[in-house]
């Protein structure tokens, strides 16, 4: 049983959680800008521990609607990470990717569910990669699946899993832009022991 | 005036009517209203996982269907409800995502209801309706005066169990 819990984490280990997320989210950002055939800027992350049940406001109250793709990981590390954006925020990017604006503001077709989740798995896959490249261990994604729902209920499924460890939860925020606001929140998800062999690798422990 | 207590995630509240009680996006959480049928006091648990035995951290009651079942009914209590002449409403334990990280059997949703029931029949409380499972969020709002718990769904009618 893992003696760690992310309610110690002391600044030191936040700050290297916090330049995984940094280099993470600049990959992903080169990995987007790749996929849309143009070029995407990417504000500084926000990487923030918080309360599990804040997180819902965050992203513009409980009841916003956000698009959630979620991905389990396995190998070295066993956890899960979520890729989560506000409904227009994932509009946009799917309009990006597809060429044209969406038809329906409101639903999703299969056309752009699929779309969605590709650019999830590229997105989460180009933030694993650096992941794994910086602590020298492998992480094998599963394949994406995803969710359109209220902000609450998306997010109760990685605060659980944080839950089952700590009260708290790590949370990076990525500003994409274009003309468009493309912003979305990754969530990373290992299990207790993950954590401690994701410190001993980067040797902050 | 009637007020409406809001219940975040892994978190309760009591009231008396004409207050009611709501609780934003339950998704594999559980949303547990319980009320004393006479005097009408009512309150709401948002529980988070099963069992608090599983986990280190368990000192909020509120995040577990086996602690924050009976800590409701505590509240409820000393309110002035009888425990005999209580009854319960569920709602939530959906399964967002096709897949969760842990290869147990059940799902966390399925697990949190299946908790909520045992809690609920330990304390010998009766389940007169439910609106559990599916893969969607629920909004609920309970109505400690006539004991109506109302789900509201992205893109579905307004349901009232």
């Amino acid at each position: 049983m893992a003696e760690l819990s992310i309610d110690d984490l002391s600044s030191q280990y936040f700050d290297v959680l916090k330049e995984i997320g940094n280099i993470g989210a600049g990959n992903a950002t080169t990995a987007l800008s790749t996929m849309l055939g143009g070029k995407v800027d990417m504000k500084v992350p926000k990487v923030r521990l918080m309360e599990f049940k804040d997180v819902g406001t965050t992203m513009g109250g409980e009841e916003q609607i956000v698009a959630g793709i979620y991905l389990v990981v396995n190998g070295d590390i066993n956890g899960s990470i979520m890729f989560v954006q506000r409904k227009e925020s994932a509009k946009a990017m799917i309009g990006k990717l597809m060429g044209m604006p969406s038809e329906d503001p409101e639903n999703f077709s299969e056309m752009e569910l699929s779309a969605l989740k590709e650019i999830g798995n590229i997105i989460t896959g180009a933030y694993l990669n650096s992941l794994a490249t910086l602590t020298n261990l492998t992480i094998y994604p599963s394949i994406p699946d995803v969710c359109i729902d209220m902000a609450g209920a998306i997010l109760s499924v990685p605060a659980i899993e944080f839950g089952a460890v700590a009260d708290k939860l790590l949370l990076i925020e990525t500003d994409f832009t274009d003309d468009e606001d493309m912003s979305g929140y990754f969530i990373l998800v290992p299990d207790a022991e993950s954590y401690e062999k994701i410190l001993h690798a980067l040797g902050v422990m | 005036m009637a007020e409406t207590f809001k219940v975040g995630i892994a978190d309760m509240n009591v009231c008396r009517p004409p207050d009611t009680i709501t609780t934003i996006g339950l998704g594999s959480c559980v949303g547990i209203a319980i009320r004393d049928k006479q005097n009408k006091v009512g309150g709401l648990v948002h529980v988070m996982l099963p069992d608090s035995h599983e986990v280190v951290s368990n000192s909020n009651k509120a995040k577990f269907a086996d602690t924050g079942i009976p800590e409701l009914v505590r509240q409820l209590e000393a309110m002035g409800g009888i425990r005999s002449r209580m009854v319960a409403k569920i709602a939530g334990g959906a399964k967002m995502f096709a897949f969760q990280s842990k290869a147990e059997l059940a799902s966390v949703g399925e697990r949190n209801v299946e908790a909520t029931k045992k809690a609920l029949a330990a304390l010998r409380i009766p389940i007169i309706a439910e609106d559990t499972g599916a893969n969607y969020g629920r909004t609920v709002t309970f109505f400690p005066e006539t004991g109506d718990y109302e789900i509201k769904a992205v893109g579905k009618p307004v349901k009232v169990i």
